[in-house]
């Protein structure tokens, strides 16, 4: 009898205090280890303190920031704690769910799965092998957009000098100024692509990439498309534009129209010159190759974002033998025009060429202040790898922080 | 016997082959490889047969494109999100929902058909320098920050390295120097406002071999890609159609 009532009496002590610990919002049940002895009881870690949370600054409003200073049992050198778990609910009674965990040393978590105009409550728990301790209960925080991103405020220094140039040049060349050029070797040929084009009789098929508008390459293609359009009309040639998007399509009309108009022969004009084929990348280029082989035209302009259609639309317009001038500034495209065809515009030579065939004021201006952008990144290149490269050989200190300020300065950017 | 009957009696031999195939190995799969041998004819030169595919090719996707473009942006983005934004706001009363802005985009996608009525097909101009201008904008920033400085940011470093042992690392030494050497040269090219010549010549002239070494690497790697394409191609002919290959 006696026996009974003492495990009677131990099952009580043992049920008390998982209850209290059940009841108690700072520890957990699962804080609690019962030995098989049934008394010994294994303490919790200590939960993280000064727990707070905040709308994310300078972001679009679908984030906040949960803090909190280490709990006193993450210790360095210690595996005791294994992390902290971040715990969310739109209420402060809960049902909270886990949104994130963060490792051990950690003192802050983002959690980008918010919405705007919620109010959330967030609870952070130490976690240890097999026991918890949780922070009391914070709240309500509700994320917000804001106007600017002050991370980037790097990026609006550096952006705002290259600007600040482009509007100085563009000023210079309206007020009368010369602006040198250096000559880019696709853009010589254009003319005499054009003219071989017409004394041959033969069509001009122009191609403006196989990206919608919003791609900055197939803007740079119809603006070049603009200043060729001109030419031809002057030189009263056919031209043909495929193109594989309705706006590109839209766009290339508009800018066909204007160049006839300004070439003083809007009665030459015909919609008919561009036209939609597919947007289906392959089945545009089947369209094509077929307007190769059987208009067989002269010259075959390719500018704008090009992809793995590159090699196969030059390689028919070399196999019916037209000049072929290409511009693309597709880092993996480019090898394939340098191989198939006549002249190739390299990259950023592509967005120099229409204001070099323009002349026009303001894309002059613009690539010299872009110029200048240059320059401003070769400084930037070879003044701290040198200075890190002294640093890093007589051992200056000083050298190498600034090196290093210089590269995290730009490191720092982030979009 | 003349060119057209043989054209005849090939052209009825083709369809007998591939009616037969058709029966066995099944339609669909038949139809992918009469297109893809159609399309490979122009390999041989343009034909009727290519131009039967590329016809078929062409009107299938710019239909499919259509649909699929109404349905991604007609019925998802404006219908469904107008629909949901008039809910936020007139239902729940939870004022003012971002997807209103849908209709911006609808009223300059309506601008855009307004070219089929000739006197107010100007509008359709707002429509593209809002795309225009937005795009430009936009792609200011993000090329600016991926083409330019990231890169920058990547290749600041001292010329020399070390291994783990605090030995110098003669490759990694190298291998840096190339890095600048090369992308300094490189910028150096893509210079307009002063002429190719003298000291300054000689820099873009390393610059542009800089360029070309690269072009050549990632011509031999696309090739490779390719060919991976056309053994797809070949196992879809060999293996899937004609179970050649299992």
């Amino acid at each position: 009898m006696t026996l009974i009532r003492r495990l009677y009496c131990i099952l009580c002590l043992v049920s008390g205090v998982a209850l209290l610990a059940a009841s108690s919002p700072a520890q957990e049940a699962d804080s609690v280890l019962i030995d098989t002895a049934g008394v010994e009881v294994t303490p919790a870690p200590a939960p993280p303190v000064n727990v707070g949370a905040r709308d994310t600054p300078s972001d679009e409003g679908y984030s906040i920031t949960v803090f909190w200073e280490l709990s006193a049992d993450d210790r360095p050198g210690e595996d005791f704690v294994t992390g902290y778990r971040i715990l969310r609910a739109e209420t402060p009674e809960g049902p909270f769910r886990e949104v994130g965990f963060s490792s051990v040393g950690a003192t802050s978590y983002t959690d980008a799965s918010t919405e705007k105009k919620t109010d959330y409550y967030y609870r952070v728990e130490t976690q240890a092998d097999g026991a918890s301790s949780s922070s009391p209960v914070i709240g309500p925080v509700q994320s917000t957009a804001q106007w600017f991103n002050f991370n980037l405020l790097n990026l609006l220094i550096i952006e705002g000098i290259i600007c600040l140039a482009i509007l100085y040049f563009i000023y210079s060349a309206k007020s009368g100024k010369k602006l040198f050029l250096r000559k880019i070797a696709g853009l010589e040929a254009v003319d005499e692509a054009i003219g071989r084009a017409t004394e041959m009789g033969r069509p001009i098929l122009f191609i403006p990439g196989i990206q919608d508008m919003d791609d900055v390459q197939t803007i740079a293609g119809i603006t070049i498309l603009g200043r060729i359009a001109k030419t031809i009309a002057q030189y009263d040639c056919r031209l043909h534009v495929p193109v594989s998007r309705s706006i590109v399509m839209t766009t290339a009309r508009e800018t066909v129209k204007e160049a006839y108009l300004s070439a003083g022969r809007p009665d030459a004009y015909s919609d008919d010159f561009v036209n939609y084929v597919t947007d289906e990348q392959f089945g545009y280029v089947a369209a094509v190759d077929g307007i190769m082989v059987r208009e067989k035209p002269a010259t075959c302009f390719y500018l704008g974002a090009f992809f793995a259609e590159s090699l196969i639309m030059a390689e028919t317009g070399h196999s019916i033998k037209a000049i072929q001038i290409a511009g693309t500034a597709m880092p993996a495209q480019l090898p394939f025009f340098v191989a198939a065809c006549d002249y190739t515009l390299i990259g950023e030579e592509l967005f120099a060429a229409s204001a070099y065939l323009s002349n026009e004021p303001r894309q002059l201006g613009s690539l010299k202040g872009q110029d200048v952008g240059k320059v401003i990144a070769m400084v930037f290149i070879l003044l701290p790898v040198i200075v890190l490269t002294l640093g890093a050989i007589f051992g200056w200190e000083f050298a190498t922080r600034a090196g290093e300020f210089v590269r995290d300065w730009f490191r720092l950017i982030q979009m | 016997m003349n060119n057209r009957v043989l054209a005849y009696i090939v052209v009825a031999v083709g369809i007998a082959v591939f009616a037969i195939l058709a029966a066995t190995q099944g339609f669909a799969v038949t139809m992918g490889a009469f297109f893809t041998i159609g399309i490979f004819s122009f390999l041989y030169k343009d034909n009727p047969y290519y131009k039967f595919s590329e016809a078929v090719f062409v009107g299938i996707s710019a239909g499919y494109w259509f649909v699929s473009l109404f349905w991604q942006n007609m019925v998802s983005k404006l219908y469904m999100g107008i629909q949901a934004a008039y809910n936020t706001t007139f239902v729940e009363h939870a004022g003012w929902d971002d997807r209103w802005m849908m209709l911006l985009g609808g009223l300059l996608g309506l601008f855009m058909l307004l070219r089929l009525f000739p006197k107010i097909g100007w509008l359709s101009r707002w429509s593209l320098a809002v795309i225009v201008g937005a795009t430009a904008g936009l792609y200011f920033i993000n090329y600016f920050v991926s083409n330019g400085i990231i890169q920058l940011g990547a290749i600041i470093a001292p010329l020399q390295s070390f291994t783990e042992a605090g030995k110098l690392d003669w490759w990694g030494t190298i291998s840096q120097a190339l890095l600048v050497a090369g992308t300094l040269s490189g910028v150096v090219y893509f210079y307009f406002s002063k002429e190719h010549t003298g000291a300054f010549g000689g820099v873009a002239k390393i610059g542009i071999w800089t360029l070309m070494l690269t072009f050549g690497a990632s011509f031999g790697y696309t090739v490779m890609s390719r060919m991976s394409l056309l053994i797809g191609r070949m196992d879809y002919l060999v293996g899937t159609w004609l179970g050649l290959i299992r």
